[in-house]
Protein backbone atom coordinates (compact mmCIF):
# COMPACT_ATOMS: atom_id res chain seq x y z
CA UNK A 1 0.00 0.00 0.00
CA UNK A 2 1.26 3.45 -0.89
CA UNK A 3 0.18 5.84 1.82
CA UNK A 4 2.09 8.96 0.85
CA UNK A 5 2.89 9.71 -2.75
CA UNK A 6 4.95 12.85 -2.31
CA UNK A 7 7.69 13.73 0.14
CA UNK A 8 7.40 10.35 1.79
CA UNK A 9 10.57 10.66 3.89
CA UNK A 10 9.65 14.09 5.12
CA UNK A 11 6.18 12.93 6.12
CA UNK A 12 7.60 9.93 7.96
CA UNK A 13 9.91 12.32 9.82
CA UNK A 14 6.96 14.48 10.81
CA UNK A 15 5.19 11.41 12.20
CA UNK A 16 8.37 10.49 14.04
CA UNK A 17 8.21 13.86 15.72
CA UNK A 18 4.57 13.25 16.56
CA UNK A 19 5.62 10.02 18.29
CA UNK A 20 8.51 11.78 19.96
CA UNK A 21 6.33 14.42 21.53
CA UNK A 22 3.63 12.02 22.63
CA UNK A 23 5.92 9.39 24.05
CA UNK A 24 8.26 12.02 25.48
CA UNK A 25 5.49 13.39 27.63
CA UNK A 26 4.37 9.93 28.61
CA UNK A 27 7.96 9.08 29.60
CA UNK A 28 8.04 12.20 31.75
CA UNK A 29 4.82 11.13 33.43
CA UNK A 30 6.26 7.68 34.06
CA UNK A 31 9.46 9.19 35.37
CA UNK A 32 7.42 11.19 37.88
CA UNK A 33 5.43 8.13 38.92
CA UNK A 34 8.64 6.15 39.50
CA UNK A 35 10.69 9.08 40.64
CA UNK A 36 13.46 7.82 38.37
CA UNK A 37 14.87 8.83 35.02
CA UNK A 38 13.38 7.11 31.99
CA UNK A 39 15.18 6.64 28.70
CA UNK A 40 13.31 6.77 25.48
CA UNK A 41 14.35 5.46 22.08
CA UNK A 42 13.85 7.49 18.92
CA UNK A 43 10.39 6.59 17.62
CA UNK A 44 10.13 4.28 14.64
CA UNK A 45 7.58 5.04 11.98
CA UNK A 46 6.97 2.16 9.63
CA UNK A 47 4.41 0.86 7.24
CA UNK A 48 4.25 -2.79 8.22
CA UNK A 49 2.36 -5.89 7.15
CA UNK A 50 -0.15 -7.14 9.72
CA UNK A 51 2.08 -10.08 10.64
CA UNK A 52 5.12 -7.86 11.15
CA UNK A 53 3.36 -5.69 13.69
CA UNK A 54 3.00 -8.56 16.15
CA UNK A 55 6.67 -9.41 15.47
CA UNK A 56 7.54 -6.04 17.01
CA UNK A 57 6.65 -7.39 20.43
CA UNK A 58 8.01 -10.89 19.95
CA UNK A 59 5.45 -12.62 17.73
CA UNK A 60 1.71 -13.22 17.52
CA UNK A 61 1.74 -15.72 20.40
CA UNK A 62 3.92 -13.69 22.77
CA UNK A 63 2.19 -13.01 26.06
CA UNK A 64 1.81 -9.29 26.74
CA UNK A 65 -0.07 -6.91 28.94
CA UNK A 66 -1.66 -4.17 26.88
CA UNK A 67 -3.68 -1.12 27.73
CA UNK A 68 -5.72 -0.17 24.71
CA UNK A 69 -7.42 3.16 24.09
CA UNK A 70 -9.42 4.10 21.10
CA UNK A 71 -8.64 7.71 20.20
CA UNK A 72 -11.64 9.78 19.16
CA UNK A 73 -12.01 13.31 17.90
CA UNK A 74 -10.48 15.04 14.86
CA UNK A 75 -7.80 12.46 14.20
CA UNK A 76 -9.05 9.07 15.40
CA UNK A 77 -6.76 6.10 15.89
CA UNK A 78 -5.66 3.34 18.22
CA UNK A 79 -3.17 3.63 21.04
CA UNK A 80 -1.56 0.70 22.83
CA UNK A 81 0.71 0.69 25.84
CA UNK A 82 2.44 -2.69 25.86
CA UNK A 83 4.46 -4.40 28.57
CA UNK A 84 5.99 -7.85 28.85
CA UNK A 85 4.71 -9.74 31.95
CA UNK A 86 7.97 -9.21 33.88
CA UNK A 87 7.97 -5.51 33.12
CA UNK A 88 4.36 -5.24 34.26
CA UNK A 89 5.32 -6.83 37.58
CA UNK A 90 8.28 -4.51 38.14
CA UNK A 91 6.20 -1.52 37.24
CA UNK A 92 3.52 -2.51 39.72
CA UNK A 93 5.98 -3.06 42.51
CA UNK A 94 7.64 0.33 41.90
CA UNK A 95 4.61 2.49 41.35
CA UNK A 96 1.85 0.95 43.37
CA UNK A 97 4.10 -0.49 46.06
CA UNK A 98 2.59 -3.88 45.37
CA UNK A 99 5.53 -6.03 46.33
CA UNK A 100 3.93 -9.44 46.44
CA UNK A 101 3.55 -9.66 42.72
CA UNK A 102 4.03 -13.37 42.50
CA UNK A 103 2.18 -16.27 41.00
CA UNK A 104 1.07 -16.66 37.44
CA UNK A 105 -1.76 -14.21 37.32
CA UNK A 106 -2.17 -10.69 38.59
CA UNK A 107 -4.99 -10.00 41.03
CA UNK A 108 -7.93 -7.71 40.32
CA UNK A 109 -6.23 -5.02 42.35
CA UNK A 110 -2.98 -5.33 40.40
CA UNK A 111 -4.77 -5.32 37.07
CA UNK A 112 -6.71 -2.26 38.06
CA UNK A 113 -3.51 -0.46 39.11
CA UNK A 114 -1.86 -1.40 35.83
CA UNK A 115 -4.84 -0.14 33.87
CA UNK A 116 -4.64 3.16 35.72
CA UNK A 117 -0.91 3.51 35.06
CA UNK A 118 -1.56 2.83 31.40
CA UNK A 119 -4.35 5.37 31.44
CA UNK A 120 -2.13 8.08 32.93
CA UNK A 121 0.67 7.45 30.44
CA UNK A 122 -1.60 7.18 27.42
CA UNK A 123 -3.46 10.28 28.57
CA UNK A 124 -0.27 12.31 28.66
CA UNK A 125 0.74 10.90 25.26
CA UNK A 126 -2.53 12.03 23.74
CA UNK A 127 -2.89 15.37 25.43
CA UNK A 128 0.59 16.46 24.33
CA UNK A 129 -0.27 15.34 20.82
CA UNK A 130 -3.50 17.29 20.90
CA UNK A 131 -1.61 20.40 22.09
CA UNK A 132 1.03 19.99 19.43
CA UNK A 133 -1.42 19.59 16.57
CA UNK A 134 -4.30 21.69 17.95
CA UNK A 135 -6.55 18.79 17.04
CA UNK A 136 -9.08 17.45 19.44
CA UNK A 137 -8.05 13.95 20.46
CA UNK A 138 -9.59 12.27 23.40
CA UNK A 139 -9.29 8.71 24.65
CA UNK A 140 -12.05 6.25 25.34
CA UNK A 141 -12.02 4.51 28.70
CA UNK A 142 -8.91 2.32 28.68
CA UNK A 143 -9.17 -1.44 28.57
CA UNK A 144 -6.50 -3.83 29.78
CA UNK A 145 -5.86 -7.28 28.44
CA UNK A 146 -3.23 -9.92 29.06
CA UNK A 147 -3.08 -12.24 26.11
CA UNK A 148 -1.38 -13.18 22.85
CA UNK A 149 0.06 -10.11 21.14
CA UNK A 150 -1.51 -10.99 17.82
CA UNK A 151 -4.98 -11.22 19.32
CA UNK A 152 -4.60 -7.86 21.05
CA UNK A 153 -2.92 -5.87 18.30
CA UNK A 154 -5.38 -7.01 15.63
CA UNK A 155 -7.81 -4.54 17.21
CA UNK A 156 -5.59 -1.72 16.08
CA UNK A 157 -5.56 -2.94 12.49
CA UNK A 158 -9.26 -3.04 11.69
CA UNK A 159 -9.39 0.45 10.19
CA UNK A 160 -6.36 -0.21 8.00
CA UNK A 161 -7.80 -3.60 7.14
CA UNK A 162 -10.47 -1.93 5.03
CA UNK A 163 -7.76 -0.36 2.88
CA UNK A 164 -5.02 -2.89 2.54
CA UNK A 165 -2.82 -5.42 4.26
CA UNK A 166 -0.48 -3.18 6.17
CA UNK A 167 -0.67 -0.39 8.70
CA UNK A 168 1.37 2.63 9.68
CA UNK A 169 2.76 2.23 13.14
CA UNK A 170 4.41 4.87 15.33
CA UNK A 171 6.40 2.79 17.79
CA UNK A 172 8.31 4.16 20.78
CA UNK A 173 10.20 2.10 23.33
CA UNK A 174 11.18 3.37 26.74
CA UNK A 175 13.46 1.89 29.35
CA UNK A 176 14.05 2.37 33.03
CA UNK A 177 17.39 1.85 34.77
CA UNK A 178 18.94 -1.54 34.09
CA UNK A 179 16.25 -2.24 31.52
CA UNK A 180 14.02 -3.68 34.21
CA UNK A 181 11.01 -1.94 32.84
CA UNK A 182 10.71 -1.81 29.11
CA UNK A 183 7.48 -0.67 27.58
CA UNK A 184 6.22 0.25 24.16
CA UNK A 185 3.74 2.72 22.83
CA UNK A 186 2.06 1.88 19.55
CA UNK A 187 0.05 4.62 17.91
CA UNK A 188 -1.84 3.55 14.81
CA UNK A 189 -3.78 6.53 13.45
CA UNK A 190 -6.74 5.68 11.22
CA UNK A 191 -5.88 6.12 7.52
CA UNK A 192 -8.21 9.15 7.35
CA UNK A 193 -6.34 10.91 10.14
CA UNK A 194 -3.11 11.50 8.25
CA UNK A 195 -4.31 14.41 6.09
CA UNK A 196 -5.67 16.08 9.24
CA UNK A 197 -2.49 15.60 11.21
CA UNK A 198 -0.33 16.95 8.37
CA UNK A 199 -2.64 19.86 7.67
CA UNK A 200 -2.66 20.87 11.33
CA UNK A 201 1.14 20.97 11.30
CA UNK A 202 1.34 22.97 8.11
CA UNK A 203 2.66 20.09 6.03
CA UNK A 204 1.27 20.23 2.52
CA UNK A 205 -0.91 17.23 1.90
CA UNK A 206 -2.21 17.22 -1.63
CA UNK A 207 -5.06 15.08 -2.83
CA UNK A 208 -3.08 11.92 -2.72
CA UNK B 1 0.10 -29.99 19.63
CA UNK B 2 1.27 -31.71 16.46
CA UNK B 3 4.91 -30.99 15.76
CA UNK B 4 5.89 -34.08 13.75
CA UNK B 5 3.85 -33.13 10.72
CA UNK B 6 4.83 -30.33 8.41
CA UNK B 7 3.15 -27.11 9.40
CA UNK B 8 1.52 -24.73 6.97
CA UNK B 9 1.23 -21.30 8.51
CA UNK B 10 -1.71 -19.06 7.73
CA UNK B 11 -1.14 -15.38 8.46
CA UNK B 12 -3.68 -12.72 9.29
CA UNK B 13 -6.05 -12.14 6.37
CA UNK B 14 -4.64 -15.19 4.65
CA UNK B 15 -5.78 -18.69 3.68
CA UNK B 16 -4.21 -21.98 2.68
CA UNK B 17 -4.93 -25.66 2.07
CA UNK B 18 -3.10 -28.90 2.80
CA UNK B 19 -3.29 -32.67 2.54
CA UNK B 20 -3.09 -35.61 4.99
CA UNK B 21 0.49 -35.05 6.20
CA UNK B 22 -0.01 -31.37 6.90
CA UNK B 23 -1.00 -29.37 9.93
CA UNK B 24 -2.42 -25.95 9.14
CA UNK B 25 -1.96 -23.35 11.85
CA UNK B 26 -2.82 -19.75 12.53
CA UNK B 27 -1.66 -17.87 15.62
CA UNK B 28 -3.06 -15.13 17.81
CA UNK B 29 -6.71 -15.00 16.77
CA UNK B 30 -8.48 -12.22 18.64
CA UNK B 31 -11.56 -10.80 17.00
CA UNK B 32 -10.53 -12.63 13.82
CA UNK B 33 -12.06 -16.00 13.04
CA UNK B 34 -10.10 -19.08 12.05
CA UNK B 35 -12.34 -21.15 9.81
CA UNK B 36 -11.48 -24.64 8.59
CA UNK B 37 -12.98 -26.76 5.83
CA UNK B 38 -12.26 -30.47 5.67
CA UNK B 39 -12.94 -33.44 3.46
CA UNK B 40 -12.65 -36.48 5.78
CA UNK B 41 -12.41 -39.08 3.02
CA UNK B 42 -9.62 -37.43 1.06
CA UNK B 43 -8.05 -35.94 4.21
CA UNK B 44 -7.83 -32.53 2.65
CA UNK B 45 -8.07 -29.46 4.83
CA UNK B 46 -8.06 -25.70 4.49
CA UNK B 47 -7.97 -22.74 6.82
CA UNK B 48 -8.83 -19.06 6.48
CA UNK B 49 -7.89 -16.31 8.97
CA UNK B 50 -10.84 -13.96 8.50
CA UNK B 51 -10.34 -10.42 9.76
CA UNK B 52 -13.46 -8.51 8.73
CA UNK B 53 -17.07 -9.57 8.17
CA UNK B 54 -17.84 -8.21 4.73
CA UNK B 55 -15.99 -7.15 1.60
CA UNK B 56 -18.61 -4.43 1.13
CA UNK B 57 -16.64 -2.17 3.47
CA UNK B 58 -13.40 -2.66 1.52
CA UNK B 59 -11.88 0.48 0.06
CA UNK B 60 -8.72 -1.11 -1.23
CA UNK B 61 -7.85 -1.19 -4.90
CA UNK B 62 -6.87 -4.81 -5.09
CA UNK B 63 -9.13 -6.83 -2.83
CA UNK B 64 -7.51 -9.40 -0.56
CA UNK B 65 -10.27 -11.98 -0.68
CA UNK B 66 -8.79 -13.94 2.24
CA UNK B 67 -9.57 -11.04 4.57
CA UNK B 68 -13.36 -10.99 4.47
CA UNK B 69 -15.79 -13.71 5.56
CA UNK B 70 -17.99 -13.42 2.48
CA UNK B 71 -15.10 -13.80 0.03
CA UNK B 72 -12.63 -16.00 1.96
CA UNK B 73 -14.93 -18.96 2.49
CA UNK B 74 -15.97 -19.42 -1.18
CA UNK B 75 -12.29 -19.09 -2.16
CA UNK B 76 -11.19 -21.63 0.44
CA UNK B 77 -13.87 -24.00 -0.84
CA UNK B 78 -12.75 -23.69 -4.45
CA UNK B 79 -9.08 -24.20 -3.47
CA UNK B 80 -10.08 -27.38 -1.65
CA UNK B 81 -12.17 -28.61 -4.60
CA UNK B 82 -9.29 -28.02 -6.98
CA UNK B 83 -7.15 -30.31 -4.78
CA UNK B 84 -9.73 -33.01 -5.37
CA UNK B 85 -12.08 -32.65 -2.39
CA UNK B 86 -15.69 -33.73 -2.93
CA UNK B 87 -18.14 -30.89 -2.45
CA UNK B 88 -20.85 -32.64 -0.44
CA UNK B 89 -18.41 -34.23 2.02
CA UNK B 90 -16.91 -30.95 3.14
CA UNK B 91 -17.50 -29.91 6.73
CA UNK B 92 -16.51 -26.78 8.67
CA UNK B 93 -15.21 -25.89 12.10
CA UNK B 94 -14.27 -22.51 13.45
CA UNK B 95 -12.77 -20.67 16.39
CA UNK B 96 -12.03 -17.09 17.41
CA UNK B 97 -14.29 -14.08 17.17
CA UNK B 98 -13.46 -12.94 20.69
CA UNK B 99 -14.16 -9.56 22.16
CA UNK B 100 -10.75 -8.82 23.61
CA UNK B 101 -11.63 -5.51 25.19
CA UNK B 102 -14.85 -4.76 27.01
CA UNK B 103 -15.90 -1.17 26.60
CA UNK B 104 -18.96 0.51 27.97
CA UNK B 105 -21.08 1.59 25.04
CA UNK B 106 -19.26 -0.74 22.69
CA UNK B 107 -19.56 0.58 19.15
CA UNK B 108 -19.64 -1.58 16.05
CA UNK B 109 -15.88 -1.79 15.63
CA UNK B 110 -15.52 -3.18 19.11
CA UNK B 111 -18.15 -5.81 18.38
CA UNK B 112 -16.13 -7.00 15.39
CA UNK B 113 -15.56 -10.50 16.83
CA UNK B 114 -19.24 -11.50 17.08
CA UNK B 115 -19.88 -9.90 13.68
CA UNK B 116 -17.11 -11.96 12.10
CA UNK B 117 -18.65 -15.12 13.59
CA UNK B 118 -22.11 -14.23 12.27
CA UNK B 119 -20.77 -13.52 8.79
CA UNK B 120 -18.84 -16.78 8.66
CA UNK B 121 -21.97 -18.70 9.63
CA UNK B 122 -23.98 -16.94 6.97
CA UNK B 123 -21.37 -17.69 4.32
CA UNK B 124 -21.35 -21.38 5.34
CA UNK B 125 -25.15 -21.50 5.14
CA UNK B 126 -25.11 -19.91 1.72
CA UNK B 127 -22.69 -22.59 0.54
CA UNK B 128 -24.60 -25.34 2.35
CA UNK B 129 -21.57 -26.47 4.36
CA UNK B 130 -22.39 -27.97 7.78
CA UNK B 131 -20.66 -26.39 10.78
CA UNK B 132 -19.62 -29.33 12.95
CA UNK B 133 -18.14 -27.46 15.90
CA UNK B 134 -17.10 -24.01 17.04
CA UNK B 135 -15.25 -22.36 19.89
CA UNK B 136 -16.08 -18.71 19.46
CA UNK B 137 -16.63 -15.61 21.55
CA UNK B 138 -15.20 -14.99 24.98
CA UNK B 139 -12.52 -12.41 25.66
CA UNK B 140 -9.31 -14.28 24.99
CA UNK B 141 -6.94 -14.96 22.12
CA UNK B 142 -6.57 -18.34 20.44
CA UNK B 143 -4.03 -20.21 18.36
CA UNK B 144 -5.57 -22.98 16.29
CA UNK B 145 -4.41 -25.81 14.11
CA UNK B 146 -6.13 -28.49 12.09
CA UNK B 147 -4.52 -31.88 11.63
CA UNK B 148 -5.36 -32.87 8.09
CA UNK B 149 -5.00 -36.60 8.78
CA UNK B 150 -7.80 -36.53 11.38
CA UNK B 151 -9.69 -33.30 10.82
CA UNK B 152 -9.32 -32.49 14.51
CA UNK B 153 -9.08 -28.83 15.37
CA UNK B 154 -6.81 -27.96 18.31
CA UNK B 155 -7.37 -24.66 20.06
CA UNK B 156 -4.85 -23.18 22.45
CA UNK B 157 -5.43 -20.18 24.67
CA UNK B 158 -3.51 -18.60 27.53
CA UNK B 159 -6.32 -19.04 30.04
CA UNK B 160 -7.81 -22.36 29.03
CA UNK B 161 -4.95 -24.46 27.71
CA UNK B 162 -5.59 -26.81 24.80
CA UNK B 163 -9.04 -27.78 23.63
CA UNK B 164 -9.92 -30.26 20.90
CA UNK B 165 -12.84 -29.99 18.52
Amino acid sequence: MELFKNQKDFKMDVLKEVGNIGAGNAATALSQLLNKPIDMAVPKVQLLGFEEIAEKVGGAEELVYAVFLRVEGDAPGNLFFILAPDAARSLLSRVAGISEVSGEELSEMELSALNEIGNILAGSYLSSLADFTSLSMYPTVPALAMDMAGAILSYGLLQFGQMGDDALLIDTTFLEGQNEIEGQFFLIPDPESFPKIFKSLGVPFEDE
Amino acid sequence: MNEEQSVIKVGMADLNVGSHDHVIRTTGLGSCVGLTLYDPAKKLGGMAHVMLPSSEIAREGKLNIAKFADTAIPELLSRLLSLGAIRNRIVAKMAGGAQMFAFAGGNDTMRIGPRNVESCKRALEDLNIPLLAEDTGGSYGRTIEIACNTGLLYIRSVQKGIKEL
